[in-house]
């Protein structure tokens, strides 16, 4: 018996009004992602990476087709549910980190489990646990104005998967960072997908990143170019 | 109760903008409670001061007598129903005898109100005692409020003449002596009148135990006087109340500038926090927030504004109020002109509904002020909110 997929897109549209016109950002967009994948969805700016990565975070919803993320049609569902499948199965990491400023390190990893009703105890756990895979557990007071940004987007990366989500949606997350930084948190990421089996998906054009993916996925014009398994030769970076 | 504490931390986060908003909450909460407790004050001590000086347990009034139309005075006098002659026999009431006269102070002519009132009488605080002592030169020993000394220009020993009709309509005239000048913040009791031994009035006018009115002590009961009319204690003060709450509408517009002007700041804050705060927005509900949370913690987190405003104001508010409550308002020369009996210090009474219907008040109105701008949350997409647009 083969496990069910983790995601899968059917022609998958979205289009968005421009005054008068019509820019269609997904033009039919068909794939299929197993638990477990170290996937990235890579093109040009304005290719529709962004807004499929917010379709399958139910933040958006499609225009036309059918988004199944979890067994959850995101076309269908309410505000609501929205918020729950968010809140119990996906970890986003931005861009910009999104970091609460005037939360500490700490309390912006707690967070993500406030909403879950964890207990106490079992929170502290689970946020020290995640602070030491990103290697900030000395960090646990700090604000986010003190941080540097590769510790900012180390700080996003644990406050996605303190809550040991079953898909990380990244969406550039080097895009702020020198290098090394780079190379850092995708290894960090690589070892928490490794390590806990959580799947992620980003949504990029920086090679460095390129360089980890298992997988890559080429959007163009909101078609999937071309969808190729990789050999990750970042990992061994 | 996670809200409500991201709430608290969101608020206290966000450092001197929430200071400067809490001290503008609070000033209004110590200005608005300072000026409703100045009318209290203002309507409680002059409800005191009349009850006091003037209208005791309320007044049993001969029939043909209306405290408004001096002409009815003429007729406006008769013996004491015998139930009403009991009570001033056992000092449970005073009975008034009023007579139109003239007054002639060095040349000049004043019409005045003479009052005829029992020297030895408790019911009243006016200094009547004075009267009893008889008068060097036998002239009628007269005293008077310092507002009608004043308008005379008589002090206490000035001898004038006194003119006034008799039962029958006869002129008669008298010697009379200020014996005494008496301060009372009750107009009604000063201005225009004079004050002479009951005895003495009936004697000059000929109305051999009679009187106008009888003021009964307080908590005395009403007794049946024949066809004597009731003016209890409420119709006097109702008139008095219809005045505080006529002089209430300054003191109203005062109260809602304030209330205005700190819920413009919160609703300012409000609407300032939701353009800037939108990516966190963004963030909230990428965590799993739905739309209703964020609107509610927004929500709490002005709300909370007025939670602790209330609390810097009780730090100061609380000695400051109950210093002045104690101390007194000053109050300035004029302010006969407002028409009530108010003393030279005013004390504001600040009761324990006054402090909790403005706080809860408050605390409502910055709830809703509030609540108003957070409605935009509700149109707000969440991957708009990401990039830090509006919907």
């Amino acid at each position: 018996m083969t496990e069910e997929p983790l995601i899968v897109t059917k022609d998958l549209k979205k289009i968005y009004a421009m005054g008068p016109h019509k820019l269609e950002a997904l033009a039919g967009v068909n794939l299929t992602f197993a638990r477990g994948e170290f996937a990235g969805l890579v093109g040009p700016s304005g290719s529709g990476k962004t807004t499929l990565l917010n379709i399958l975070g139910s933040l958006d919803v499609p225009t036309e087709g059918s988004a199944m993320v979890m067994g959850r049609a995101i076309e269908t569902l309410s505000h609501k549910e929205a918020a729950r499948l968010r809140n119990r199965h996906i970890g986003f990491i931005f861009q910009t980190f999104n970091l609460l400023p005037v939360y500490s390190v700490y309390e912006n990893v707690e967070f993500a489990l406030l909403l879950l009703g964890d207990p106490p105890a079992e929170r502290r756990r689970k946020v020290m646990a995640a602070l030491e895979w990103v290697h900030l557990a000395d960090r646990v007071k700090s604000r986010p104005a003190q941080l540097s940004g590769g510790e900012s987007q180390r700080v996003a990366i644990a406050r996605a998967v303190v809550k040991r989500p079953d898909l990380v949606l990244a969406d550039e997350p080097t895009a702020n960072l020198d290098a090394e930084n780079s190379h850092n948190i995708l290894r960090t990421m690589e070892r928490l997908n490794r390590e806990l089996g959580t799947t992620f998906l980003f949504a990029t054009h920086d090679a460095k990143v390129m360089q980890y993916l298992r997988r890559k996925i080429t959007l163009v014009d909101g078609r999937v170019a071309a969808d190729e398994m990789t050999e990750a030769s970042g990992a061994r970076l | 109760m996670t809200l409500l504490k991201l709430a608290i931390k969101n608020l206290l986060g966000a450092g001197l903008r929430t200071w400067l908003n809490v001290f503008v909450l609070s000033l209004s909460f110590v200005l608005i409670i300072f000026s409703q407790g100045l009318i209290q004050g203002m309507n409680r001590q002059a409800e005191g001061a009349m009850i006091a000086s003037e209208v005791g347990g309320g007044h049993l009034q001969h029939p043909a007598y209306d405290p408004y139309d001096p002409l009815t005075l003429t007729d406006a006098h008769g013996p004491l129903p015998a139930p009403l002659a009991a009570l001033a026999a056992s000092g449970k009431a005073v009975p008034v005898l009023i007579a139109q006269g003239t007054i002639y102070p060095e040349g000049r002519l004043y019409t005045v109100l003479v009052k005829g009132v029992d020297p030895g009488q408790t019911v009243l605080n006016i200094p009547t005692s004075f009267l009893a002592a008889p008068t060097e030169g036998g002239e009628v020993p007269i005293i008077i409020g310092t507002r009608m000394a004043k308008t005379t220009g008589l002090k206490k020993g000035d001898t004038f003449t006194l003119q006034w009709r008799d039962a029958r309509g006869t002129f008669d005239a008298l010697d009379a002596k200020v014996v005494e000048i008496f301060s009372t913040s009750v107009q009604t009791v000063d201005s225009g009148q004079i004050w002479i031994p009951l005895d003495r009035l009936r004697e000059m006018t000929g109305l051999s135990g009679e009187a106008t009115f009888v003021v009964l002590a307080p908590g005395t009961p009403i007794p049946k006087a024949g066809d004597w009319v009731l003016r209890s204690r409420d119709d006097f003060l109702a008139d008095l109340r219809a005045m505080v709450e006529a002089k209430t509408v300054g003191s109203t517009i005062v109260y809602i500038v304030f209330l205005a002007l700190a819920m413009l700041a919160i609703f300012d804050t409000q609407v300032l926090s939701i353009f800037r705060r939108r990516r966190e927005m963004g963030t909230l509900m990428a965590l799993g927030f739905t739309r209703g949370k964020v609107i509610a913690l927004f929500t709490l987190e002005g709300m909370f504004n007025g939670v602790l405003g209330a609390l810097v104001a009780a730090v100061y508010g609380i000695p400051l109020l109950a210093w002045i409550a104690r101390t007194g308002w000053a109050m300035p020369a004029n302010v006969d002109s407002y028409g009530f009996a108010i003393g030279e210090r005013l004390f504001p009474s600040f009761g324990l509904g006054l402090v909790a219907g403005t706080t809860l008040l408050v605390l409502l109105v910055t709830t809703i002020v509030s609540f108003l701008p957070t409605r935009r949350i509700a149109r707000l997409k969440p991957t708009d909110a990401l990039r830090g647009r509006t919907s």
